[in-house]
Parts: C-alpha cells; structure tokens; sequence
C-alpha cells in the first residue's frame, strides 16, 4: 500500500524489527537522537533527492518546530501530541512563507536564498525574548501523551518517538509514491516539459518544500521533548550542513538513506566525544572519503551493489 | 557640526572608511573564491581555512625561520599556494564533472581537517603577531583617527585586487584561462595544456586567500576558527556580486564592508545579518546577482 | 587470537569466577569522574584536556590508591552543543555510573546538563560556565559553582576600576545571554558607585571579527573606561584592534573574562596595562607554584587558568569528602554527597581556604590583576600584577539576591 518494492518491504521489516530491539542494546536517549535525525534526514531527502532542490536553510525549520514545541509545552504544559503538531505546524507556515520566496530560483541559487532566510531566522531567534537568546528553553517538561502515558520514562518516550519516526518515514513514501510524488518527479527530471503538460510546477515544488518542512518541525519538536531543551544550536547553520552530511552519507534520493546516514553520523558524534580534540578531524575526512569513494552514499552503493533499489 | 540621522558627521564619514577597509578583506577572498568557482566549477568551502593558512604561515616564518612581515606577504601566499596546488592535483581534481554538491560537501570536509589538525598543534586560544614597526601609529585624518596598518591594507588590497582582475581580464593569459572554461577541449586542441592551465588557478585562488591571511594576522586574532567566522559572509559577497564574477565580487566586497560598517552604527545587533538580508533581496530581484551575466 | 574450543571455555571460566572476585571490591565500588568539556572548539585552551589532566593531578595528590579508593576520570567533548551534552550525561548516569560531572564551559549547555544531575541525583561540580544564574534562578542542590561567575568578574574588575577613577564606561558586549549580563551586572555596580555608563555597542555573537567601528564609537563616546563584555577570540580580537586604535591610550581597557590563556595569546606588548579578573595565577604564591610544576610536564603549552586550577581543586575536594563518607554512600545519593562538601572547609594548592554557600556558590577569593608591559615580564607566562584581592565572602552576589528556589529565606 506504500508502494514499496519487495527488496524495500524486507529492508522496511529489518528497520522496524531494529527499532524495536535497539533500545534492550543500545542507550534509548543516544537511539532517540538517531531518530529524530533520521526523521529530519527523511523530510531533507524529500526535496533534494526527488524535488532536486538542496535546501541549506532547513534548520529554520527544525528549530522553530522545536522553539515552538518547547514553549507551549513550558508555557501552557500541553498534551505532548499537541506540542509535537505545533511543532509541526510552524515549520509548514515558516515553510511557506520562505518556500514562496525561494522556490524559483533552482540550483545553487536556492541553496544560497535558503541559507540566507535561514540565518534571518536565526537572528530572529537570537532576538527575540521568548526563545531565552543563547540560554535557549531550558527544563521543558516531556509531559503526557493523550493525557495519560507518562513520557518521563526513557522508554515509554522512545517507544512515541519510534513511532513518530515510523510514521513520518511511512509518510514521506507515501507522498514519493503517489501520483503527486510522481509529478515531482517528472518535474525534476525535466521541468520544462512538465510545464507544457500543464502542470504548474512551482506550486508542486511548494507543496513538496511545504510537506518536508512541517516533518522537520516535528522532528524539531520531538527533538525538543526528549531532551527538554531548544536551544540556538538547532537553528544554526551548521545544522543545516549536519542534515546535508547525514543524507549524503546515507545515500541521496534513497529510501533509507537518511536513516542510515543519521545512523552514522550521530554515532560519530556520540562516540568520538571521548577523542576530544580528533572529532572534527576524523569526521571531516570520512565525508571526503565519502565524496571521493562512495558517492552514492552507503544506501545508495548497497543497493548498487545488490542491484536493488533500497 | 553636522549630523546625520543623529550621528555627527565625522563619526559617519569615519564609520565608511572602516567599512571599506573591511570591505578589502571581503573583496580578497570573494576574489579567490570567484576565480575557482568561474574557472574550475568548485564552490571552495576550504577558502576560510586556507586564509587561516595564510596567517598562521606568516607566524611561522616569524617564530621558526626568523622571516618578518614583508618576506612573509610573498613567501606565505607562495607556500600556501603551493599547499593549494598539491591539493588540486591529488584530491579535488577528481570532482570537476560532478555536481557542484560534491565540491561543496568535499571542501567542508577538508576545511574540518585543516582546522582541527591546526587545533590540535596551537590550541584555540591564537597566537600573537605583531604590526610591522614602520606600519605602527597612526595617523590624524581630521574626521578620525586612523591607524596607519589600517590604511596599508585598504591599499595593499586594491592593488592585488586590481592586478587579479586585470591578469585575467586583460592579458592574454587571462583570455586562454576564460576560453578555456567556456569550452576545455577546444583550447586543449590548440595545444593549451589546460589541466595544468587549471591547477595554477586553484593555486592562484589559494594564495589569494593567504594573502588575506598575512594582511589579516596582526588585527585579528591568529587562530584556527579565524576563517570560518569570515567564510559565510564571502560566499555571500560571491552569490550577491554574481557566481563566478571577477569585478563583481570586488565591487560587492567592498560595497557589503560599507553596508555592513553603517549596521554596525545604526543597529549593530544584525551587523552579521544584514548580508543575508541583501543577499536575499538581490537574489529575488536579480537573481545571477549584481554582475553575473545571464544564463 | 582464533576462538578455539579451549579458549572459549576458560573465558566462561573467568566469567564465572568473576562474581567469587566481586565481594572483596565491593568494600570500595568505583568513583567515576566525567569532564565534559570543550576539546575541539574555540574553549579548547581555557579548559579542554588541561581541566582533564588537573583532575587526574588532584587524584594523584590525594592519593587515591592508598585511602582504598577506585577513582576513575573519563571524558567527553560536548562540542558546546546542548543537546549532545544532555544525552553524554544521561548516557554516563544511566550506563556508565558516572558519579561527579565536571567543568561543563558555555552557558546554554551548563544550564541544559542542571536538571538531568537533579533528575537522577548525582554531582554537578561546575567550573567552567560564568552565568550566575547557576546558583540563581536555575540553582539545584546538586550543584557547586567552584569559580567564578558574572556577578563575581563585574565586582572584582567594575568596583576596582571604579574606585581607581574610572567612573565613566562604554560597554563593547557580545550580543548573548553571558555578555548581557556581564554588561547588566556591571553597570548596576558602577551606577552603584555613582560611575555612569555612556553607551553600548551590542555586537553579533557569534561571527563578529572586526571590532574598529564600535572602538571608533566608543572612544567618541568620551568614556574613561572600555568594558569588554565578552569571551575568548573576541577579548583577543577586541583588545588587538584596541591597541592599533590607539585605545590603550586614551582609555582604560577592562577584560570582563579573561584568562591567562588569552593573554598569553595577545603578547604583553598589546596586553600590557589591562585589567582582568581571575582567581588563580600560577605565580600567586609558593603553594600555586609548586602546584604549577606538578601538573606542567603534562601540559607544556598551556599554563594553567581559573578553570583548570578550579578542575584540580573541586576533584580534591570531592574526593575528601567521599573518603570521608565511603565511597559506597557517596554514589548512593548526590545531594548527600554535595551536603556534606558544603559542610566541610575547602582548602588546597590552587585557593588556599575557602567554604561553599548553600545555594552552591564556591567562595574562593577574586584577584584583580593587571597585565605586566613587555620591560616588566622576566620569564615564560611571567604575566600578572596583582593589584586588589576581594575575599570570598565578598566577591558574589549576596545570598538572598539570587532567589534561589531550594534556600529558605
């Protein structure tokens, strides 16, 4: 019903079983922050890997999803549903408001006008009063879920973030695979000739920047939930750069690409910590091995490799 | 005296000096920036970290060799460039058919390397280095009091500025370089060894940068973040002036150091975001920037 | 090594012997040290793996292996991103029984790491962040703020300045939450001491490298003194630019945060003549001195600061006080632990003696220091005058001006 591929039904089964284990190995909040990376990698790979627009500005997005989220579950101790669709909302109506200014430009002139509303963002935050400046939110309650599942329990929230993820991932698929996704497509590979068919190709492209900022702004808000904080790091630019990485490294345009590359890539910065001062080397010179060796990413070449598209 | 906007003349008139001056680093390393991208197709995220090379190398030749400022203008840039060629040749020689994204992501890669090996030798804190004796003082311009150092950089990048643009726009050099980005082959086939021809202009791009860095070194702090405070508001200045654009990316640098001098008066909190602001404006109305030619 | 048969076998035989080994440990459960710092970024030299090494040399001191204690330091760089920060520490509570959580620079990630300490009732000994708000507003039972804050560097620089007749300021503040209130809490002491302060240029933090345009405004301004509400590169940048200005001159320069590290990163000639604030200096007295020669053969390029002394200082001091309630009682329960370091007198190498307030405050003395001009300095990091030390008792922020939720008024 999603349209996945056998080969894509099997590797979908093996990431959900992962999911579902993980937390008994691994560290539940370390596998939280894979997730909501991964949820934020999935909503970037919309636009660049099937809109083929590289946004560098999507860091507005999550920030803001997890600023707002943040501050109505401080503020008004909502339901933590609420505080995660809030979150979610603002970054479809941030969205559309810079989605409309940009979405002509094509290229690297989208990178640069998305990068550039971005860092006004980013000001904005730095200003206003409500985001607490560089201090950022801090001590946000996790709250409950539809008013009676605690989530102050490590657990309990992997389970709701887990499930945040799984949706979020379903959902980017679902629009790739529908008859709207397939138009995106078209346009990407040739927009002039999806203009003479009577498409208006800016307004699919808006849609698409539209529906791939609102998942970032939930994950922003999830984010903002499971480590009780919204802080500027999420809204600056490095970030931005951060999610270009991760979907590179896992593969760009592939369906489990993203998840794989914030896979990596948080584990990286998690488990270099203890190197101190080689962190930033060491994680330099794997994305120039990446770019030289495997560029299509560790998704893309399995797949290449299994000559199956994953 | 004479106010404007509620700032005394002077004060103002003042204000626009400095922003040109600033301006003059803008306008260097938007250069170097400007002729690799136009020329090799590579958007050098590596820039802010090559100029820290640059300043960091004149150190060196300072603490370990004994080489002072002057030799260092010409010996640092020389070094670096050279760094920059062996780079071209070993690494970034093999993206030129990918998309620009390989470049990118590849140059911020090295730029992370560059600086955290750096990091790891000279910690955070920088190094100092010290104005030239014959460039210390200042001098007493009636509106302001201006530091001769100050007034030496403004000049000394005009003039580098100004002879990079006229090398590639008006020698014949310049002329086989420009052809050969519009068409390679061609130019190969009349017997222009053009790989090489692109290997001396990353090198030239490079030394740009460190040159900016040897200017740089005794107001700023000598350190391995140096440069990426720098790098974004230069691939601004480049994206504004138009990708690619030689007097383009001149005029912008200069013009954004003003813009940028008068926020600092006015509204000094958004000094840093008033670039992005112009950039969005002159990318909504003009899109191939200020001077970039049409597509 | 291969996984023959035979090798598998005696490696369940260790495992099984394993819990026969345990009884005779269990007397003395290991203590876990976490410094969580900045080891890549621009807060590498004022605390990094410095902090790290002057943690281990308070081990070494105490002698850790001869009281029967099992002391272990492990740590991380936090890359001053709050939320790896937060999941580091849970993650080292949760897995790695992690006891005492150290240093912790940058206010955002501090106060990010304050609630997940309280939350799974362990000790937070805080030497690296300046924002007084640690044991203000945001303070928990679980905390001690070992050296300085922004109410203690304001005092010390702002009140001496003012006294020495430096009652006119133009503030040149990093445009965040710290250089605001540096800025806020020095002007309420000049106005204090009837100085006036004459205007402010907020700069954009971060990505501010040139200073000239705000030195311009600020030497119109006619101020006597040029207070620098900021941190590390941008004191660095802020002071060189000054210098070439011809600032130094006219003005008094006052480094709100400053650290020996910096100086030494400026030279004496552009530094010579500031006036900063820190409570340490490796040339204070005999006790700092030889404290400096047992740690520097670890750290040759780097002399230690406040930070690292207070790194050294607070581990000791925990590590006294464990040895004084067993170890066992210590990993139990954090605000116990932090209780009984509370009660018990502070006093070592680095700061002689000084006692903890209840809301956590550490109170070791502030020393204003002036920078010594190029003729004045003899030797390597030969860079302090002391000019005027303000006691413990005096340096912070009175106790009942901090509203801190857990003290009963």
């Amino acid at each position: 019903m999603f349209g996945f591929s056998r080969a894509q039904a099997i590797a979908f089964l093996a990431m959900v079983v992962l999911i579902a284990v993980c937390p008994f190995v691994l560290y539940p909040v370390f596998l939280m922050r894979v997730l909501c990376a991964a949820l934020f990698a999935c909503a970037f790979n919309l636009m660049i890997g099937y809109v083929g627009l590289l946004s560098f500005g999507h860091a507005a997005f999550f920030g803001m999803g997890s600023y707002v989220a943040a501050w109505t579950m401080k503020t008004w101790h909502v339901d933590a549903s609420i505080a995660i669709i809030f979150g979610g909302l603002t970054g479809a109506a941030l969205g559309l408001v810079l989605g409309y200014l940009a979405i002509r430009r094509s290229g690297i002139y989208f990178a640069m006008i998305t990068l550039a509303l971005a860092q006004m963002v980013y000001f904005f935050c730095l200003e206003a009063p409500f985001t607490g400046g560089e201090d950022g939110i801090q001590q946000v309650p996790r709250g409950h879920l539809f008013g009676f599942i605690d989530l102050s329990n490590d657990m309990t929230m992997y389970w709701v973030v887990a499930a945040v993820f799984i949706g979020g991932f379903l959902l980017v698929h679902r629009i790739i695979h529908s008859p709207f996704g397939q138009v995106l497509k078209g346009i990407r590979e040739n927009e002039p000739r999806a203009t003479s068919l009577g498409y208006r190709t800016d307004d699919y492209k808006l849609i698409a920047f539209v529906l791939s900022c609102m998942i970032s702004g939930v994950a922003g808000g999830t984010k903002a939930l499971v480590f009780g904080i919204a802080t500027l790091t999420d809204v600056h630019y490095s970030t931005s750069g951060e999610v270009v990485l991760t979907t590179l490294l896992g593969g760009l345009g592939t369906v489990f690409g993203p998840a794989m590359g914030a896979l990596v890539v948080t584990s990286m910065e998690n488990y270099l910590a203890q190197f101190g001062a080689w962190v930033t080397v060491t994680q330099g010179a794997i994305f120039m091995i990446c770019v030289l060796a495997f560029r299509r990413g560790i998704i893309g070449e399995l797949g290449a490799f299994l000559k199956i598209s994953l | 005296m004479i106010t404007i906007f509620g700032i005394p003349g002077p004060l103002l008139f003042g204000q626009l000096l400095l922003g040109l001056i600033n301006g003059a680093f803008y306008a260097m390393l938007s250069l170097g920036l400007a002729v690799i991208f136009g020329m090799l197709n590579i958007i050098n995220f590596a820039h802010g970290a090559l100029f820290m090379m640059g300043a960091f190398a004149s150190w060196m030749l300072l603490n370990y060799v004994g080489i002072g400022y002057f030799p260092a203008l010409i010996l640092a840039p020389l070094l670096v460039g050279i760094f920059g060629i062996i780079l071209e040749k070993t690494i970034i020689s093999r993206l030129y058919k990918l998309d620009h994204l390989y470049g990118l992501l590849l140059t911020f890669g090295l730029a992370l390397v560059i600086e955290g090996l750096f990091r790891n030798a000279y910690g955070s804190s920088g190094m100092p280095y010290r104005i030239p004796n014959i460039l210390q003082g200042a001098t007493n311009l009636g509106f302001m009091y201006m530091p001769n150092y100050r007034g030496w950089v403004v000049v000394a990048a005009l003039v580098v500025c100004l002879a990079t643009w006229a090398i590639i726009e008006k020698t014949s050099l310049g002329a086989t370089l420009r052809a050969a980005t519009e068409n390679a082959p061609l130019v190969q086939a009349f017997g222009v060894d053009v790989p090489r021809l692109i290997t001396l202009t990353y090198g030239g791009g490079v030394a740009l940068a460190a040159f900016a860095g040897v200017l740089a070194a005794p107001i700023y702090s000598v350190n391995p973040n140096m440069g990426t405070n720098f790098i974004n508001t230069v691939f601004a200045v480049v994206v504004i002036g138009g990708m690619g654009s030689i007097m383009g990316s001149i005029i912008t640098g200069f013009g954004l150091g003003v813009v940028e001098g008068l926020t600092k008066v006015f509204y000094p909190q958004a000094s840093a975001t008033v670039v992005f602001v112009v950039m969005v404006i002159v990318l909504l109305v003009r899109p191939r920037g200020l001077f970039g030619k049409a597509a | 090594m291969a996984l023959t048969r035979r090798s598998a076998l005696k490696t369940v035989a260790a495992a099984s012997a394993l819990p026969l080994i345990r009884p005779a440990r269990a007397q003395a459960p290991t203590i876990k040290i976490g410094v969580l710092n900045d080891q890549s970024g621009p807060y590498t030299n004022t605390g990094g793996i410095t902090s790290v090494i002057c943690a281990k040399q308070a081990l070494e001191d105490f002698g850790v292996s001869t009281k029967g204690l099992n002391v272990e330091v492990i740590t991380a760089d936090h890359q001053n991103k709050p939320d790896l920060a937060v999941s580091i520490t849970r993650e080292w509570f949760d897995r790695d029984g992690v006891d005492v959580l150290l240093d912790v620079p940058t206010s955002s990630v501090a106060l990010a790491v304050q609630s997940v300490v309280r939350e799974k009732n362990k000790v937070y000994l805080n030497v690296g962040a300046a924002s007084s708000a640690l044991t203000g507003s945001q303070c928990s039972p679980n905390f001690i703020h070992w050296v300085y804050d922004t109410y203690m560097l304001s005092k010390s620089t702002g009140g001496a300045m003012v006294k020495a007749g430096g009652d006119t300021w133009y503030f040149l503040t990093a445009d965040y939450a710290f250089g605001k209130q540096l800025q806020d809490d020095t002007s309420t002491l000049i106005k204090a001491a009837g100085g006036k302060v004459l205007g402010s240029a907020p700069y954009p933090f971060p990505g501010t490298t040139d200073f000239s345009s705000f030195l311009v405004q600020a030497q119109s301004s006619g101020a006597k003194v040029l207070g620098l509400a900021n941190a590390g590169g941008d004191t660095v940048n802020s002071i060189k630019q000054a210098a070439e200005f011809g600032l130094n001159k006219s003005m008094k320069l006052a480094a709100l945060l400053m650290f020996i590290t910096d100086v030494h990163a400026l030279g004496l000639d552009v530094a010579g003549g500031l006036n900063l604030t820190e409570s340490f200096y490796w040339d204070l007295n005999d006790k700092t001195r030889a404290f400096t020669k047992r740690v520097l053969p670890k750290t040759p390029n780097n002399y230690p600061n406040m930070i690292h002394a207070g790194c050294y200082s607070a581990t000791l001091h925990y590590l006294k006080t464990v040895a004084d309630m067993g170890a066992a009682e210590a990993k139990k329960d954090g605000v116990a632990t932090v209780n009984r370091m509370k009660a018990m007198p502070v006093d070592d190498d680095c700061f002689g003696k000084s006692h903890i307030r209840e809301d956590g405050r550490n109170l070791v003395p502030a020393y204003l220091f002036e920078v010594k001009t190029p003729a004045q300095s003899k030797g390597p990091w030969d860079y302090y005058n002391l000019k005027v030390t303000t006691p413990g008792d005096e340096a912070y922020r009175p106790l009942a001006e901090g509203h801190c939720s857990f003290i009963k008024a």
